[in-house]
């Protein structure tokens, strides 16, 4: 009993001792900004940036090699944060707006010329040559092929106004 | 399960297993007496203050109104008109913060009052009970009377109903299970009389025999006074209940009141019952007698951050920010503005905003008695949620699918018969915001469903333009082909006519 105690005590102390030693002198600094760019990463090790794991993109962003906007989960709200980090700006425009949006049309530029609402997949856009033209909100679904087609850039998106009807509240934080 | 009113008071407590029961506030302003407002130097009258579609406006800016007067008219089946407070000339029509947690602006009519408070001419029948009951609602109708509990669905819609399915009962909502309101109380303390009219009217217009007004039992002197008006009318029943919240909700009261259940998906007329609140029978009683429409309301002025809180009787369209000046203002700056009660009531944006027809309160709370900063825990399964839930529902499974952005997961689990009453919220040890949860997973659901509608008549609009497209082609196609068939038709007659004057000109040579 006595014997066991002992020799199971020593192995631990000189294991320990050991492990301790090791782990002074085989440290390696990791990179602060990696760690700090991994807390910001969701953490799901989902791969879908192509990199092994959250650790890897974030290994990878903190070379440069990646782009804020590699982490398709976290959405913009981690590319923003990811910017700000690395301090870089970034297009995040290209990461898909959620909010709704509609055509309008600016009437000071607008020269009635129709090529906007024969463009329209839906109606949505109504006028006559030389008059200036208008968007039905109901039928726009914001699909911008006016404004491609738009000679005097009078056709633009704006997020569709929030309505009493249409407000809602806004989902809670996480607990 | 056996009306829980008919049984003896000490057996009631113990059948209702469902609600809280939260500091009620409610004294002492209640035992003050009613106060009422000087007229404001400008009132603000939504078009909308209803459910339903927005009222259409029948007067210019610039003219000159009489108190009562017609403003707006009911836009649809389902709307309410809208009355002038006071007289006064329309300076405007415009937009202006509506009293909505966002604080978006809606359409309003601008009354700037004349200080004279001159009424309409009206013409109230002598003995309405000898109308017929759809004379009476249509009166109702047309003086804008809305559910004054704060539902504001327009009464006469649920009267006609009531007359067309046959009502057996009406309960009379006088509940008031939210803290800090006393409206209904002080109006069943002063206006007696006029409640049960307006009971008596409201019975009348839908063909019902019986009334049945629930009182919580912590309001003695209300039931003391309604049942001394009630007395000389057995039709009218005034029935105590336990002092439980949610008690002024119309499902529970119902099923307290009666034992009938409002199925899923159902109404209180599927149950053979109609619901109005005392504050829209005592607005019923003053449009059927008096011929005077809904321009003014009962609106208590509470809450920890207001010096002098009182009922006050506030003109429809005066702002929040008069009545909490006239009550002396507010001594320290709220944490929360709330119109309506503390627990289903809306956080104002703006005290800006005016009082409407469904305003019950408006409360000013200090940080203390809101009592945030708690961060939501994580949730413990301790299912006290589930056990004080009204409707029997599981608001812990429910939100957890909400969190998970699976809204439909918690409309599975019953989220469209969650009344929004806040209980699960109010005694959940983690601070989880439930109801939040619950308002959040509904307002997305309902866009879901309105982003259905648009594609689908995005869909129809599509096809719409795909087939003009094919028939103006084939159109002008068909042009063309009949202009070339004409072209060549032409030609051919002009050849043969050609050919016809040379023939004519050879016969004509010939014969000289």
């Amino acid at each position: 009993m006595l014997a066991a105690v002992a020799s199971l005590t020593v192995l631990g102390a000189a294991l320990g001792l050991g492990l301790g030693i090791a782990a002074r002198r085989f440290h390696v600094e990791p990179e602060e900004i990696v760690a700090e760019l991994e807390a910001l990463l969701p953490g799901s090790q989902c791969g879908q940036c192509g990199y092994p794991g959250c650790a890897g993109a974030a290994q990878a962003l903190a070379d440069g090699k990646a782009p804020v906007t590699l982490c398709p989960p976290g959405g913009k709200g981690v590319a923003q944060a990811l910017a700000e980090k690395l301090g870089v700006s970034a297009d995040l425009s290209a990461l898909g707006e959620s909010v709704p949006m509609l055509a309008s049309v600016r009437e000071e530029l607008c020269i009635g010329c129709t090529k906007c609402f024969k463009a329209c997949p839906t109606d949505a856009i109504h006028g006559a040559v030389k008059q200036i033209h208008a968007v039905l909100k109901e039928a726009c679904t914001g699909c911008a092929k006016c404004v491609d087609s738009c000679p005097t850039e009078a056709v633009g998106l704006v997020p569709v106004p929030a309505t009493l009807t249409t407000w809602t509240w806004h989902k809670p934080g996480h607990a | 399960m056996p009306a829980v009113a008919t049984l003896p008071a000490w057996l009631q407590r113990s059948l209702i297993r469902w609600g809280v029961h939260p500091d009620d506030h409610k004294r002492p302003v209640a035992d003050l007496p009613v106060e009422r407002l000087p007229l404001p130097s400008r009132l603000f009258l939504p078009l909308q203050q209803h459910v339903g579609a927005p009222a259409r406006p029948v007067v210019k800016i610039g003219d000159h109104v009489l108190k009562g007067q017609l403003l707006a008219e009911s836009a649809a089946n389902i709307s309410a008109p809208v009355h002038a407070s006071t007289s006064g000339r329309i300076v405007d029509i415009t937009t202006y913060p509506a009293p909505h947690p966002s604080g978006l602006e809606q359409p309003v009519m601008v009354l700037e009052p004349d200080g004279k408070d001159r009424w309409i001419d009206t013409a109230p029948p002598a003995d309405p009970f000898a109308l017929p009951p759809t004379e009476v609602g249509r009166m109702v109708s047309a003086a804008g009377v809305v559910g004054m509990g704060g539902a504001t669905f327009p009464s006469a819609v649920k009267l006609a109903l009531g007359l067309r399915v046959q009502v057996e009962i009406l309960i009379v909502n006088g509940g008031e299970c939210e803290p800090y309101l006393s409206c209904d109380d002080r109006l069943m303390r002063d206006h007696a009389a006029g409640v049960v009219d307006g009971i008596r009217l409201a019975l009348h217009a839908i063909g019902a025999q019986e009334a049945r007004v629930g009182i919580e039992n912590n309001k003695p002197e209300a039931i003391a006074a309604m049942q001394q008006a009630a007395a000389p009318f057995p039709e009218v029943r005034i029935m105590p209940v336990p002092a439980q919240y949610p008690m002024g909700s119309d499902k529970q009261l119902i099923q307290v009141l009666t034992g009938r259940e409002v199925p899923f998906d159902g109404r209180a007329a599927d149950a053979g019952v109609l619901v109005h609140n005392v504050g829209t029978c005592h607005a019923i009683h003053q449009a059927v007698r008096l011929g005077r429409p809904l321009v003014e309301r009962l609106v208590t002025v509470s809450g920890g951050a207001v010096r002098r809180p009182r009922n006050v009787v506030a003109p429809i369209g005066a702002t929040a920010q008069a009545l909490f000046d006239y009550c002396d203002g507010l001594a320290s700056a709220p944490a929360r503005v709330i119109m309506g009660g503390p627990m289903m009531g809306n956080p104002l944006a703006t005290t800006a905003s005016p009082v409407i027809k469904g305003t019950s309160g408006l409360l000013a709370l200090t940080q203390e008695e809101v009592g945030e900063g708690e961060r939501a825990g994580p949730c413990i399964r301790c299912a006290s949620c589930v056990s004080v839930c009204p409707m029997n529902l599981l608001p812990l499974e429910m939100a957890a699918h909400i969190r998970s952005d699976d809204p439909d997961g918690a409309f599975q689990l019953g989220l469209n018969d969650c009344i929004g009453c806040g209980c699960c919220s109010y005694v959940c040890p983690s601070a989880i915001p439930l109801s939040h949860y619950f308002s959040y997973a509904k307002g997305a659901l309902a866009a879901n469903e309105r982003a259905k509608l648009k594609s689908e008549s995005i869909k129809k609009l599509t096809t719409a333009r795909l087939e003009r497209q094919e028939r103006e082609a084939r159109e002008k196609a068909e042009a063309a082909a009949r202009r070339k068939a004409e072209r060549e038709a032409a030609k051919a007659r002009a050849a043969a006519q050609a050919n016809a004057a040379t023939a004519k000109a050879a016969t004509a040579d010939v014969n000289a």
